[in-house]
């Protein structure tokens, strides 16, 4: 059921290793799932190789906190967005990940690339607090405009921090 | 909340004087659900839609990393409410996945049943919505009174009608019966007569083709690059269906097509989703022919699935087993990994990043909500269109609000 030898593009790991040179990504491999590490300095160089020279095109945009993740090394960076690249053709997956940490949490904007990544990256930065560099509308998107925290973060609350509460009443009166 | 609709040079400009800016929603009839749009307008003709979401934020993943992994099934449920079990079998599809667990054939076939069940409810209601809104309410009544029957078999196989909770972890709640395969039975006969009332209706009614025909017209080049999947890409000539390119489950096993076209437009999506039901309605024949017999649920002994209520009361093995599973301090164990699991859902592909930290109640259950994705399409589809097609368009991008914001 899980081969993955049969789900590995082997021929565009080379590829791209050709064309940017050694260690610029590390490979992970959970079953079938292929996942590449980049730093955020080499994330749109890797995305747009992928984009023009191996097809794949991305499905899904998304961000983890890893906060307190057990067994997790303090070095590595706290927030990881990943990117989950299809290959229509082939139908090949891979998922893209890039690391960032709080001080500036900022990773470039994928936007230029494809653009269904723009709500996503909404998202991300709603949830989250990462900013997308080069995003033309980085607003919040699901939460409203004035709530200040970031929901998803692993240190805030599953009840959240009253803002419920604190809602403005209107009333038939003051309206 | 504000939105920005103009930039600074068009707000200075003084060719805007007749520029009308037109709320519409969160509460309006033909969106169904929350949604809002800002329409802004010369004359009748749409020149800029910005939509507005959140209404409906529940914060459904963020309860992810509070539920264990079979109690999460019940909030999943209610992200597509028009097809739940769909959203079931994507879940526990990326749970399993995460897992390393092998379903049984059975259950594998189970899922594959449960799973075109929802995809034809959540098309008939789609294409019948897409009549409703554009006047041609017959046919939303032939589609929805057949959605009823979904809903019996529904009941039948879980007991609850609208969200069954129906999978576990590496098997589903109960097996099927003979009653629930006699309910599908009386569903397969009747949907051949249902799918040819609404061609009649539909197909030849001028007023509805030409609503649809040329309106929100998407290109290949723009669904690929707007994310899009499923039908909506598939109108468009993006023929890509992972049932049929990355087949999961039993999908393998079954004859069946992808219908698609190259127009991209209301009108093509609205074929591509009741040519989808006839292809699904044959996948669950093969389905209910071929159904194999054996256990539902994976052995016992992997320790995943609850032993079932005559093996809890009656040995000491399952009794042991049904409190390591219920205990919250105990249960199974997860890999310290994460995975992207998608199947294909009656909107798109719909997919989980997962993300375990070892005990049962996952790190991160990011969904890949197709109604939030192809929502993003809507400002592109409907520029230089008229307020009337409005309703058109977001019929026929299907927009699930409680997906869209989950």
């Amino acid at each position: 059921m899980f081969d993955s030898a049969v789900k590995i593009p082997a021929d565009v790991l080379n590829g791209l290793r050709k064309r940017l040179g050694e260690g610029v990504f590390s490979v992970s491999v959970h079953l079938d799932n292929l996942r590449l590490h980049v730093p955020a300095s080499r994330l749109m160089q890797v995305l747009t190789e992928l984009r023009d020279g191996f097809g794949y095109h991305l499905t899904e945009l998304g961000g983890v906190d890893y906060l307190g993740y057990p067994g997790r090394s303090p070095e590595r960076p706290r927030f990881e967005v990943h990117y989950a690249l299809l290959n229509y053709d082939t139908a090949k997956r891979l998922v893209v990940k890039v690391g960032v940490s709080d001080p500036d949490p900022t990773v470039p904007s994928v936007v230029g690339l494809w653009a269904g990544a723009d709500w996503m990256e909404r998202e991300v930065f709603d949830m989250y607090g990462i900013v997308f560099d080069g995003h033309p509308d980085l607003r919040r998107i699901l939460m409203p405009e004035e709530f200040r925290s970031f929901p998803l973060r692993k240190d805030y609350p599953l009840r959240g921090r009253g803002e419920r509460h604190n809602f403005q009443r209107l009333t038939r009166e003051d309206s | 909340m504000p939105v920005n609709l103009l930039d600074e040079a068009e707000i200075r400009s003084e060719s805007r004087d007749y520029h009308w800016t037109l709320n519409f929603g969160p509460q309006h009839p033909a969106t169904h659900t929350t949604l809002r749009l800002v329409l802004e307008l010369e004359g009748e003709t749409i020149l800029r839609a910005t939509p507005d979401i959140g209404y409906l934020h529940s914060g459904f993943e963020k309860l992810g990393e509070h539920l264990n992994l079979n109690q999460y099934v019940t909030v999943v449920d209610r992200k597509n409410y028009i097809s739940p079990p769909m959203n079931e079998v994507a879940w526990h599809n990326a749970v399993e996945k995460l897992l390393g667990i092998e379903i049984t054939p059975r259950c594998s076939y189970i899922r594959v049943i449960i799973g075109e069940l929802a995809r034809i409810s959540d098309h008939l209601l789609c294409a019948g919505a897409s009549a409703l809104d554009l006047g041609a309410f017959t046919a939303f009544l032939y589609a929805f009174n057949t959605r009823e029957l979904i809903y019996d078999i529904y009941e039948e196989m879980s007991g609850y009608r609208f969200h069954p909770g129906y999978t576990r972890v590496g098997g589903v709640m109960f097996d099927f019966t003979d009653r629930v395969i006699g309910r599908i039975e009386k569903l397969l006969a009747t949907l051949p007569k249902v799918f040819a009332d609404m061609e009649k209706l539909l197909f030849r009614n001028k007023i509805f083709l030409e609503r649809m025909r040329g309106i929100g017209t998407l290109s290949k080049a723009d669904a690929i690059s707007f994310c899009a999947s499923g039908p909506i890409a598939r109108a468009s000539g993006v023929t890509y269906d992972l049932r049929k390119d990355e087949p999961y489950l039993s999908y393998a096993d079954f004859r069946f097509d992808v219908p698609y076209a190259t127009e991209g437009d209301c009108y093509a999506r609205f074929q591509v989703r009741m040519e989808e039901m006839v292809q699904s309605s044959l996948i669950l024949r093969q389905a209910i022919d071929k159904l194999p017999s054996g256990p539902v649920n994976v052995p016992l002994a992997e320790k995943f699935p609850l032993p079932d209520k005559g093996t809890a009361y009656g040995s000491m093995e399952g009794l042991i087993q049904h409190f390591e599973l219920i205990m919250p301090n105990r249960g199974f164990e997860t890999p310290k990994n994460e995975t992207y699991a998608a199947v294909e859902g009656p909107n798109g592909e719909l997919g989980y990043y997962l993300v375990c930290d070892g005990t049962q109640v996952a790190w991160r259950t990011r969904t890949r909500p197709p109604s939030f994705i192809h929502f993003q399409l809507f400002p592109h589809l409907i520029r230089n269109h008229m307020i009337a097609d409005v309703v058109a368009v977001l019929g026929s991008l299907n927009i699930i609000a409680a997906e869209l914001d989950r």
